[in-house]
């Protein structure tokens, strides 16, 4: 009785789904054709609000990190040109290319992918939308005239965080806290040690990767572990298990450095600054240059000190420095923009790396 | 004296089976009334209707002479109804007092008066006579103490009739003969009883008049001590009762012939193990039992018998000593093994060991057979063969109710344990092991499973009873042995054996020489 | 909604039990509407959140039409977030059924992952049918595997399951950081493995759309739970196992083998949401960087509401596969925070978890009515 039952539910259930996308998809097809074609015509005839969206990837909005900086660089689109903007938070790996492809059928004329997990994604789902822009935040698509990608000099924005640690650290010991050992964090990772060295080369960097970008518990627990052994700043290149870092550095009065976004209002007193990549200038410039046509398909840019695409945050603590910190900050970051020196991105470049004269 | 209550009509339904039907029941201000069923008759379903935590489908209660609605066990209680149950509800790290007061402490409203709450237990239990150690921890009190705390809770609140139910079940002869003053003074201090029995012994002993009730419905009414009865009574026997409560004459004595012992079938060498706690429980048990015969093992409880169960079926390793079935040595052979051989086993505990309470009876009547064809063929189970296997049993041992996919777990215990007894008997084994056999069982089913057992016994099988219940293992054996922290400590013919000389050496004596038989 | 099938299955059909018949069909009518109540309420109450944090319940409600039923892609998409969650609440209620609580989904998910990407694109020269059909193997015996050590601790050491499951969850997943980051990385900077052979993938069969013959994979697998369970020698042990192991030792039963067994099959249906993830959707294994992904976490709320029934835990899947699917067009069409849809999914699971106060209800009723 019970299996009749059961079955009985089962093909209820079937038949209406089978039923309403059959209905669905038969209309569906022209559908499709005939918005997009309404898209074009709206974009020649009365102006319809140009509409610009991103899908997070697992981090989700709130990572007060470049998730966090993308949606404020869409925000101020929103600002500027009154689009209108959106965004999905992805729950898994598996959801990225839906999220993407459920973002283009809701018509949005750009879509960002932000995060290097998101490149193969974007590379599929942007051949199944050609009308539509995609940019991706952090990785690479070549060769597909409908994205664009934006990778960033993490390591020359992480160098002047080295210079803040080791001038700012009385212990002579300093940490690193990374997320997975990845080649973007090996950026952050390397430009920072080369920017320690360069002010101090007895300043001594703990290095820890917790091994994963969304659990503020590790990074906590990594940052006591640092703090522990005597450092007394930390910068970290690790998502929201960075939110840990910052805890931990409030609760023990000591230092820590942010990331991606402006952190500082996670602790006012202990943020001393944090390493500023403008995914949101990226996002809002090339969001810009779609709607006016412009967009750099096929493209990859990628954006340096010398672009203001990375660089210390306007809420950066000065007076918790000693006093001629922001002078020799500002001398190297001065030398970096003119091609001075180069900022060793990994860690092989790393070793061998010579502090240069300035 | 007169009707402190009336019950009539009463009716309850679960499902399709009726619990009660109809019930009448008249309780007089005063007395001891006792209620007298089988288990499943509808008794504590009638009280759990007194005490609120039914509702009746139809039928009408009356208290002091007032139709009431008891909507729950709070309304009860602010009638007076008083009701201690078979499991009690006592918090255990509590200690009397508290649990005595809870729900109605005295202090104000945020604060405990310990000390008060103490005084008022203390003087409550002067005024019953129940004693009491008002500090002493629940968990760390005997069970007839806890049924006093139980007793004296409901007096606390105000109980003016209190329900008891199968209050003797959980209590040993010296706790029931302490139970049975409590009640008298209870009943002459103005306070009406009524108590749930399946014990024929305990009515005639304790209750001033009986109510039988079989399957949902009130059979009789008797006077027994013919206290506040108009005339002169003639108490009913021991065995009209039975008839009533059954449906049946049933026969109390155990009708069988002398035993033809054949070849020794199991024997038990030098046997040692440890038990639960990791002490020597076995220390050298020797054992033969023979086809044909019933060898009974007597002893108070802890005393080894549990563990020579295990050791012989497997569910134990022995640490010494040999057991060989059929000349075999199984000493060291897994269950299953033992009990493709020949074992049987009626576990002391049907619930958790003898029955899966969730699965079906069909299900439980494979238990231990369930692999073997024809139930399993080729590893699929052969559900239409296990059916007609349950049904089988459930027609040859009258388990009630005669459905194979009820869950075992809603039979009542009498047709758990013939459930058992059935799968097990089926098995035809050489050597039938058991254990507890009529443990909580109603006196039809103790008659049914005592003739099963003889009659096993007459087939040429050889049947071990370790029993609680002298009076069964009086009953039933050939030949009796005492167990004694862990050694068998006599051995005799059943005709030699009386009350007083087994309860002697169950107790640590020992015996005279001039009886013969071995002792250590 | 199935909760006593098991006392209903075919052998039972031969009951006298034929006075009980309505009465059955009322009990099973109960037990059917408890989950369908929870749910109708989750939603309601979902609706009544998403309008009262200032969005449009209209327009949610149609993002989780469209997500799910507004075209041969959505049909498609839903479907493959159902089947993941198919088989970990299959492993969930396989494992329940002898009394053990699989908390280690993940950790299986992850090396029945790595085994089946390992197993797709390392071997070669093998005809296709014989390709998947070998990283499917895999992926499930790695699942299997990773199931049956905290199996044989519990069954032999006595060890509880629940903590070892988790630390094999943590096991599970900084292995293949680091087996990702030091030997099985594909060339380039994402932190994945090369990309599974063709021959090894599972094949689409709803084509825009992802979905792939892991579906019917799952739902054999529902059918063989099914079945081993309720109509072999081995789940009757299994079953007696899990009721009352002092019984099940009793009756001759290995209670520490099949232990272990139903943790190592356990394990091997959590490791298949894997393998076919893997096979069928990404072609690779991507590094799990955020963290754990969720299915098997999420198998444990599906078995619950599945009411660790086979075909309870196919419908429930169904649910949470659409619930899930709809949470992103829900955030695309009408805004709606992606919390909304846990809020409805705990909804759900509470208010199964609590179906006694629902029962009670029911009771209650009935018996003010016969009164």
């Amino acid at each position: 009785m019970s299996r009749k039952w059961i079955a009985g539910i089962m093909a209820g259930l079937l038949a209406m789904a089978v039923l309403a996308g059959c209905g669905k998809s038969a209309t569906d097809q022209q559908g499709g054709q005939s918005q997009q074609q309404s898209q074009q015509g709206s974009a020649e005839g009365e102006k319809k609000p140009f509409k610009a969206a991103m899908a997070t990837d697992v981090g989700g909005i709130n990572d007060q990190s470049f998730n966090a900086s993308a949606w404020r660089g869409l925000q101020k689109l929103k600002e500027e040109i009154g689009a209108e903007v959106n965004y999905v938070e992805s729950k898994r790996q598996e959801d990225y290319e839906t999220n993407l492809a459920t973002l283009a059928d809701q018509g949005y004329n750009i879509v960002w992918g932000v995060g290097f997990l998101m490149t193969n994604a974007i590379g599929a789902v942007a051949d199944q939308y050609p009308d539509t822009y995609f940019g991706l935040i952090d990785g690479e698509v070549q060769g597909k005239p409908n994205v664009v990608s934006v990778l960033f000099n993490e390591q020359e924005g992480s160098f002047l965080m080295g210079v803040f640690a080791a001038k700012t650290t009385k212990t002579g010991k300093v940490g690193f806290v990374g997320g997975m050992e990845l080649p973007v964090i090996e950026r952050f990772e390397a430009g920072f040690k080369a920017g320690v060295k360069a002010v101090n080369p007895n300043v001594q960097v703990i290095t820890v990767y917790t091994g994963e970008f969304n659990d503020p518990e590790k990074g906590k627990a990594a940052a006591l572990n640092i703090y522990g052994q005597g450092a007394d700043v930390i910068f970290h290149a690790s998502g929201k298990t960075g939110e840990g870092v910052i805890q931990a550095a409030k609760e023990q009065n000591k230092f820590a450095i942010g990331v991606d976004s402006d952190q500082n209002h996670l602790a006012p007193e202990h943020v001393i600054s944090s390493m500023m990549k403008r995914v949101d200038v990226a996002v809002l410039t090339i969001s810009k240059q779609a709607a006016e046509g412009n967009f750099p398909g096929g493209q990859t840019v990628v954006l340096g000190l010398k672009d203001n695409g990375v660089g210390w945050s306007d809420t950066t603590l000065w007076d918790k420095m000693p006093p001629d910190t922001k002078e020799v900050a500002t001398k190297w970051a001065e030398a970096i923009k003119a091609g001075k020196v180069t900022v060793p991105s990994t860690r092989k470049e790393l070793e061998t790396w010579q502090v240069p004269e300035i | 004296m007169g009707n402190i209550l009336e019950m009539r009509g009463i009716t309850k339904r679960f499902g399709p089976v009726v619990a009660n039907d109809g019930i009448d029941l008249e309780v007089r201000e005063g007395e001891i009334h006792a209620l007298l069923g089988e288990n499943g008759a509808g008794k504590t379903t009638l009280m759990n209707i007194l005490y609120g935590l039914y509702q009746p489908d139809a039928g009408e209660i009356r208290y002091k002479g007032k139709p009431v609605t008891i909507t729950d066990p709070n309304r009860a209680i602010e009638l007076g109804i008083g009701m201690v149950h078979q499991h009690f509800m006592l918090i255990p790290p509590f200690t009397v007092a508290e649990n005595i007061v809870l729900g109605h402490e005295p202090g104000s409203k945020t604060r405990l008066d310990r000390a008060g709450a103490v005084e008022k237990v203390r003087a409550l239990s002067q005024e019953f006579g129940l004693k009491v150690d008002p500090t002493a921890r629940v968990e760390s009190i005997s069970v007839g103490m806890q049924q006093r705390v139980e007793i004296l809770k409901a007096l606390y609140r105000g109980a003016e009739l209190l329900i008891l139910d199968e209050p003797t079940a959980v209590l040993t002869p010296q706790e029931v003969q302490e139970l049975i003053g409590i009640m008298r003074r209870l009943v002459e201090q103005g306070r009406t009883i009524i108590f749930i029995t399946h014990k024929l012994k305990e009515v005639l002993r304790i209750a001033d008049r009986v109510t039988v009730i079989r399957q949902g419905r009130n059979v009789a009414t008797l006077d027994i001590s013919g206290r506040g009865a108009p005339g002169p009574v003639t108490p009913p026997t021991e065995a009209e009762l039975a008839a009533l409560m059954v449906g049946r004459a049933v026969s109390l004595k155990v009708e069988k012939g002398p035993a033809k012992p054949g070849e020794p079938v199991l024997e038990v060498e030098g046997l040692e193990c440890l038990g639960s706690r990791g002490l020597p429980a076995l220390k050298g048990v020797n054992l033969t039992l023979r086809a044909g015969e019933i060898l009974g093992i007597a002893g108070v409880d802890g005393n080894g018998q549990t563990e020579l169960i295990e050791c012989l079926t497997g569910l134990r390793r022995p640490t010494a000593g040999r057991i060989r079935l059929r000349g075999q040595d199984i000493t060291r052979l897994p269950v299953r093994k033992r009990f493709e051989l020949g074992l049987a086993h009626i576990p002391e505990d049907r619930q958790k060991r003898g029955l899966v309470l969730d699965f079906t009876v069909a299900e439980n009547a494979i238990l231990g057979r369930h692999y073997r064809s024809p139930y399993c063929r080729l590893g699929v189970m052969a559900w239409q063969q296990v059916t007609a296997h349950a049904q089988r049993l459930i027609r040859d041992f009258d388990i009630r109710p005669p459905l194979p996919g009820t869950r075992a777990g809603s039979l009542s215990g009498g047709n758990q344990q013939k459930l058992i007894v059935a799968r097990e008997i089926d098995k035809e084994p050489v050597v039938l092991i058991a254990a507890q056999p009529t443990r909580g069982v109603d006196v039809g089913a103790i008659e049914a499973i005592h003739r099963r057992l003889v009659a096993e016994r007459d087939r040429g099988r050889a049947v071990l009873l370790v029993s609680l219940e002298l009076d069964e293992i009086l009953a039933l054996s050939d030949r009796i042995a005492v167990m004694y922290e862990g050694r068998i400590v006599a051995e005799m013919p059943a005709e030699e054996a009386t009350e007083e000389t087994l309860g002697l050496l169950m107790a640590g004596g020992t015996r005279s020489g001039a009886e013969g038989g071995v002792a250590r | 909604m199935t909760g006593t099938v098991e006392t209903r299955d075919p052998s039972r059909s031969q009951d006298q039990g034929r006075p009980q018949g309505r009465n059955r069909l009322r009990a099973l009518l109960i037990e059917a509407l408890v989950p369908i109540i929870a749910v109708v309420v989750a939603l309601l109450i979902g609706l009544i959140f998403i309008a009262i944090t200032g969005r449009d319940p209209a327009k949610a409600a149609e993002a989780l039409w469209v997500a799910n039923f507004g075209s041969r892609r959505a049909i498609g998409e839903a479907l493959v977030s159902v089947t993941p969650l198919i088989f970990t609440g299959l492993s969930v209620a396989f494992a329940f059924r002898a009394g053990l609580f699989n908390i280690g989904g993940e950790g299986q998910y992850i090396v029945a992952q790595l085994a089946a990407a390992v197993a797709g694109y390392a071997i070669t020269g093998l005809p296709g049918w014989l390709h998947v059909t070998v990283a499917i193997l895999a992926g499930a015996l790695a699942g299997g595997l990773w199931g049956a050590i905290p199996g044989l601790l519990k069954a032999y050491r006595g060890v509880h399951e629940v903590v070892n499951t988790i630390m094999m969850n943590y096991i599970a997943l900084y292995l293949a950081n680091y087996l990702i980051a030091n030997y099985l990385k594909a060339p380039g900077a994402l932190p994945v493995t090369p990309e599974i052979l063709p021959t090894a993938r599972l094949a689409q069969i709803l084509p825009p759309s992802r979905l792939h013959t892991g579906l019917f994979l799952a739902l054999g697998a529902a059918v063989l739970v099914y079945l081993l369970l309720w109509h072999t020698r081995w789940g009757y042990e299994i079953r007696a196992v899990g009721h009352n192991p002092r019984a099940a030792e009793y009756a001759g039963i290995d209670v520490p083998r099949n232990l272990a067994l139903a943790m190592l099959i356990s394990g091997a249906l959590a490791g298949l949401a894997g393998t076919v993830q893997v096979l069928g959707v990404q072609r690779a294994f991507y590094d799990p960087v955020g963290g754990f992904v969720g299915y098997g976490f999420d198998g444990i709320a599906v078995a619950l509401l599945g009411r660790n029934h086979p075909a309870g835990v196919v419908l429930a899947a169904l649910l949470f596969g659409i619930l899930d699917r709809a949470a992103p067009t829900m955030q695309a069409m009408a805004q709606v925070p992606k919390a909304t849809i846990w809020v409805v999914q705990a909804t759900v699971i509470l208010l199964v978890a609590a179906d006694q106060i629902i029962r009670s209800l029911f009771k209650r009723r009935r018996e003010v009515a016969a009164r």
